[in-house]
């Protein structure tokens, strides 16, 4: 009797739970949700909309996501992923747990086509410096090398931008690759496990350059009115990165999911995400880029592999820049 | 018969407890493994992981030896607090400590401009130097706090009775320090050469490049990057292989001291004069400067931020305080079942099952339990309670390789005694083992408490929506291109982990003096 009633009582207190408002989880990386992410925005933003209840659940950055999906398959309680990139999307599509979705206007300065991803923001990998510290920074990967000036970069085994430079200079060199990491060689000081540590050891002065996004100094123009930081244009054209959404095939909120990935490329959340995540947006806002963006380094060229290319060149594009490394 | 494998149960089922934790979550991994493989810089990684742990253990035990006898023998103003001070930089978060470092030895840093000054070339600190020199940093001072203790554990008496029967400092050696050291360093090389085996972010940041990777750092890509469990689960087992070799190595080379029992009376020693007291001085005054150096670059660093703190710190400062002390207990209580169990019996069983924390990855344990929990619960409501536990077993070989000497101390002096007097073992814990092991306890417990705090570990696995401890926040602000409130809010992040070390050792000190 007191188990039933007890039974009872449970039920009780739980259906208003179930009977309340339907939640939308969405798995994303860590910086995402952080007070100065775009997160708390785009969830205030959403919310208003959809008469649902934005759930946030983070792992570590792009590459962890991916790693938590497949460990969680099927059974996920994740309906949306936000923050994968085109070099993770191949491996992705791989694990056959991501449905189709509808394509989302963009301008993005490349083509983009994938049937299970929409964009929601990109940028090109550079290397940035300090004017007052770098006159003439260099225009090429071989003037870099030549210079004796001392670079930062991310681990590819460890961090996306890493992946991102040694896919860059795969696409920019192809088999010449080997060559342009062994001559890089002596002007890497280091290498660090992710890109808050070696943007850290660039603003203590450690490096004269470290690898991060074209975007990054409008962070400094525009939230700390500080223009001595500035990205190098590269004649070889800039690597791509471009993050990407999509939606779990085990979702229980397909529908709300399709909402919150159109939600994600319209223009308020876009104008979030310029200067939260500090990237490009997929789709320019109507009211265009912030004032201070007209100022970042455009890139002579765009370069960006496929996802199919991106996954068969990451193994044996990291071996080589280990073995040059290495040496 | 029947009361002695009574009387060891509670130790012994701990131990089991703590393999079926580590390993069980590691099996978990290799459950949903497709295919095990190594690959081919899997070797490389385990030979440079196996060098630069040894260098640096080597150099901080042989380093700490001058520098905990002056200690030992010196009396001095500020000489509490300096000791105090020694477990600052092991209670750093790595990414603060690296910093420090960097701005003390690296570019533009004194050491260059000293250098400079003298007409010398620049010195880079990244490579196999730097990464002995910052786990050198991080380990000389436990290795000092722990020989210290353990010159505290030698009897005052017989120093005075040496030094009645007139024997000169070399001999005073001899018979009563290097005996000392003879059982204490052993386990001291071996517990520093484990904590540098898991290191990765040090050997990766400044280790100048792929040749400076370690196991850990494999695992890490395995786990996070490549999705590859087999891999992920057979490094793991590496490094349980590695760890249990070192720990059963160190085993059979520590004997026990036998000085008998004292009268537990703390007086100052007649310490020798003449060169002797400049040599103290001198080893004194460089692990000083070597030390907090780089602990002043965080200070100042951190100090313009502190005028505008963000919004989410207290939160996240109360989280990490709460799973700081929680752990801290849990592993303190379970440390001292095992030291007093192993010191009871003779069964190595306890001894590895206490150690075996050390070769653990945070990485495959989180995600082991993560694969665990989840058919039961949601992850992230459990955040903390598997940080508390994860961090709890992950700082309990600190507390047992602590406690453990005194521990035998204590059976080999008391032990016969209490028996023959058949007392309660409530009476014993607190009148024997309690006030003599204080000491041990409050350092460990504090210890305990201060890593737990720094320690990122798992809670990033298991993190939701807003339940970011300290450290998680410090990287979400590096994140957001916020680098002077990060460093602002390292600052508080050390400053509280140095509080809360300080206030349980004090109260272990407080218990043994009084």
């Amino acid at each position: 009797m007191t188990t039933k009633l007890l039974a009872a009582g449970l039920v009780f207190l739980a259906s208003p739970a179930l009977a309340d408002t339907p939640v939308l989880t969405v798995l994303t990386y860590d910086s995402f949700t952080s007070e100065w992410g775009p997160g708390p925005a785009i969830e205030k933003g959403f919310e208003a909309t959809c008469g649902c209840d934005v759930k946030f659940v983070t792992a570590g950055d792009g590459a962890a996501l991916l790693a938590r999906v497949k460990l969680e398959g099927t059974d996920s309680k994740a309906d949306v992923v936000v923050g994968l990139d085109t070099n993770l999307t191949a491996d992705a599509t791989a694990t056959g747990l991501f449905a189709p979705v509808a394509s989302q206007p963009n301008t993005l300065p490349v083509p983009f086509q994938d049937p299970n991803f929409i964009p929601f923001d990109w940028g090109y990998f550079a290397f940035v410096y300090d004017k007052t510290k770098v006159a003439t920074p260099p225009a090429s990967f071989a003037e870099l090398a030549a210079s004796d000036l001392k670079v930062v970069i991310e681990d590819p085994r460890s961090s996306t931008p890493g992946l991102g430079l040694v896919l860059w200079v795969k696409a920019a060199y192809g088999d010449k690759a080997p060559q342009i990491w062994a001559d890089l060689a002596d002007n890497i000081v280091t290498v660090t496990p992710g890109w808050s540590e070696a943007y850290g050891m660039f603003t203590e002065g450690q490096a004269d350059m470290v690898l991060s996004y074209t975007t990054s100094p409008a962070y400094h123009l525009i939230a700390e009115n500080d223009d001595t930081k500035a990205a190098a244009s590269f004649s070889e054209g800039h690597y791509m990165q471009i993050e990407v959404a999509g939606k779990l095939a085990s979702s229980q909120q397909s529908v709300l999911a399709d909402q919150f990935l159109a939600y994600l490329t319209a223009d308020a959340a876009q104008s979030v995400l310029i200067t939260t995540n500090w990237m490009y947006p997929a789709k320019t806002p109507a009211e265009g880029l912030p004032k201070g963006f007209e100022t970042l380094v455009q890139p002579v060229k765009s370069l960006l592999m496929s996802a199919r290319d991106a996954e068969a060149a990451r193994a044996p594009a990291i071996a080589e820049w280990q073995a040059a490394l290495s040496k | 018969m029947a009361s002695r494998a009574v009387e060891i149960s509670p130790a012994f089922g701990l131990s089991l407890a703590i393999a079926a934790l580590i390993l069980g979550s590691a099996a978990m991994v290799a459950a949903r493994a497709e295919s095990f493989a190594l690959a081919a810089q899997d070797w490389q990684a385990l030979r440079f992981t196996v060098l630069q742990a040894s260098l640096s253990a080597a150099t901080s035990s042989l380093l700490a030896i001058p520098v905990a006898r002056a200690l030992f023998r010196r009396r001095f103003p500020w000489r509490g607090m300096l000791i105090r001070l020694l477990a600052a930089p092991f209670v750093l978060p790595v990414v603060v400590a690296v910093m420090g470092l960097l701005t003390v030895f690296g570019r533009g840093g004194p050491v260059n401009g000293a250098l400079a000054w003298l007409g010398l070339p620049e010195v880079s600190i990244f490579g196999l130097h730097g990464v002995v020199l910052a786990n050198v940093f991080f380990n000389m001072p436990l290795a000092t706090r722990m020989l210290l203790h353990g010159w505290q554990s030698i009897p005052v008496e017989r120093f005075r009775l040496a030094q009645s029967l007139g024997l000169p400092p070399s001999a005073q050696f001899r018979h009563l320090e290097a005996p000392m050291l003879r059982a204490q360093l052993p386990g001291i090389f071996a517990v520093i050469l484990l904590i540098c085996l898991a290191s990765f972010a040090i050997a990766l940041m400044l280790g100048g490049g792929p040749k400076a990777s370690t196991l850990e750092l494999a695992i890490y890509q395995s786990l996070r990057f490549e999705f590859d469990l087999g891999r992920a689960a057979l490094l793991a087992a590496v490094q349980f292989a590695l760890c249990a070799a070192i720990t059963l190595a160190a085993l059979g080379l520590t004997l026990p001291q036998g000085f008998g029992a004292g009268l537990g009376r703390r007086m100052a020693i007649a310490a020798p004069t003449g060169w002797r007291r400049g040599a103290d001085g001198l080893a004194i005054a460089a692990a000083a400067l070597f030390l907090f150096t780089p602990l002043l670059a965080v200070v100042s660093k951190g100090l313009p931020g502190l005028a505008a703190l963000p919004n989410g710190l207290w939160p996240a400062v109360l989280r990490s305080v709460l799973v700081a002390v929680v752990s801290a207990l849990l592993a303190t209580s379970a440390a001292l079942i095992l030291a007093v169990g192993a010191a009871r019996g003779k069964i190595r069983v306890i001894e590895l099952a206490a150690m075996l924390p050390l070769a653990a990855s945070s990485l495959v344990l989180g995600t082991g339990l993560f694969l665990m929990v989840r058919p039961f619960v949601t992850p992230e409501t459990l955040a903390l309670p598997i940080t508390v536990l994860v961090n709890a077993t992950l700082t309990l070989p600190y507390l047992f390789r602590l406690l453990l000497p005194e521990a035998r101390q204590l059976e080999a002096d008391y032990g016969r005694l209490t028996a023959s007097l058949g007392l309660p073992r409530r009476t014993i814990l607190r009148f024997v083992t309690l006030p003599r092991l204080a000491r041990p306890l409050g350092y460990g417990a504090g210890l305990a408490a201060a890593l737990s705090m720094g320690d990122l570990g798992v809670i990033a696995l298991f993190a939701g929506d807003g339940g970011a401890t300290l450290p998680l926040f410090v990287q979400h602000l590096i994140g957001a291109y916020r680098l002077q409130q990060a460093a602002a809010a390292s600052l508080i992040l050390v400053a509280i982990s140095f509080a809360l070390f300080w206030a349980f050792d004090r109260l272990g000190s407080h218990y043994a003096d009084a």
